[in-house]
């Protein structure tokens, strides 16, 4: 079962990693590195990291892509 | 630098990396291997030694608690650097955008989505005090709490607007959070000299093993390093919403 699990979380992980590197607009590619962080957190929790997934949620899917959202609309805002 | 020279400084340099990474790879325990002897010694003496049932909190709070001590100071650095960087410049002023279109305006969220960033928001709070304060005997601690309840505020910004937000946090407390929450860290570490053993000792009265209070001075710097962390990530945010909704360029 743990086995299962750990294998579902190490596709997930390249396939949102690729995926990122994939995404060539900045603003997508936000949302799809928030995404690879959620799917570092399920990889961390599968192999019982509880306390390195929290870390992961609050890092990788809270304040990056915040602070890259709110950084391209500065941008955004300053070709105007 | 020609091509030719480039891609032959990259095949040395790429040879060299595989080399070494190659090296170090091969070094590593195989996937799925026995836990090493010290995180087993850890597992079998943090419980008794030091009353806390999550041995995470125990390593990084106490066993190494110097280590999480300099992390601190990183993100102290970090977000004073970030305020120093996104300040309002010579040719900036700090100006709430004027509507060119009165009569077009874009009409305010709705009702239930104020509802919702207020149901969210609160819900986000008491999850972040939860994880803030059972740092010792469950996953989560002081940063993930703190970033936690840092994110309560983002929610109330999505549901309202930037004023109604700016109202909810005042400058002055966070800057006073965040740099309470690291001193406290010091003071904390301090009480150890106090009590006549090193700095950062676990001084304070350990408390039953499985009980919200426990595991001495683990839930204090939990506590500090939340407050830090939330002031820390609260002023990340708004600064970076300041430069976003606020500042502009000077008109000439």
């Amino acid at each position: 079962m743990s086995e299962a699990l750990i294998t579902v979380a190490l596709v997930w992980v390249a396939v949102s990693g690729t995926a990122v590197v994939l995404t060539r607009d900045p603003l997508r590619q936000a949302f799809t590195a928030g995404f690879f962080g959620l799917a570092l957190a399920f990889l961390y929790l599968s192999l019982q990291a509880g306390d390195v997934a929290l870390s992961q949620i609050v890092v990788g899917a809270i304040a990056l892509p915040l602070i890259a959202l709110l950084s391209l609309a500065k941008v955004r805002k300053d070709q105007e | 630098m020609s091509r030719r020279v480039r891609l032959m400084l990259f095949a040395v340099a790429a040879a060299g990396l595989a080399a070494t990474l190659g090296v170090g790879l091969a070094g590593l325990p195989s996937f799925g291997a026995q836990i090493t002897d010290y995180a087993r010694m850890l597992n079998e003496m943090a419980p008794r030694q030091r009353h806390v049932t999550d041995v995470v909190s125990a390593i990084t709070f106490d066993y190494r608690g110097i280590d999480t001590l300099f992390e601190e100071f990183i993100l102290l650095a970090a977000v004073a650097g970030i305020s120093v960087l996104l300040r309002p410049l010579s040719d900036e002023i700090r100006q709430l955008p004027r509507d060119k279109a009165p009569e077009r305006s874009i009409p305010p969220p709705s009702p239930a989505v104020w509802l919702l960033a207020a149901f969210l928001s609160s819900l986000l709070v008491l999850t972040g005090l939860e994880t803030v304060t059972h740092g010792t005997l469950t996953p989560g601690g002081g940063f993930q709490g703190g970033v936690i309840l840092a994110s309560a505020l983002y929610v109330v910004y999505l549901g309202t607007n930037y004023v109604t937000v700016e109202r909810f946090q005042p400058d002055a407390l966070l800057e006073a959070s965040d740099g309470v929450g690291a001193s406290g860290y010091i003071l904390i570490g301090l009480l150890g000299l106090l009590a006549g053993a090193h700095f950062l000792s676990n001084v304070v009265g350990l408390g039953a093993t499985g009980s919200p209070i426990s595991g001495g001075t683990i839930p204090l710097l939990n506590l500090v390093v939340g407050a830090e962390v939330a002031g820390g990530f609260a002023i990340l945010a708004s600064e970076f919403l300041d430069q976003t909704a606020v500042i502009r360029t000077r008109r000439r």
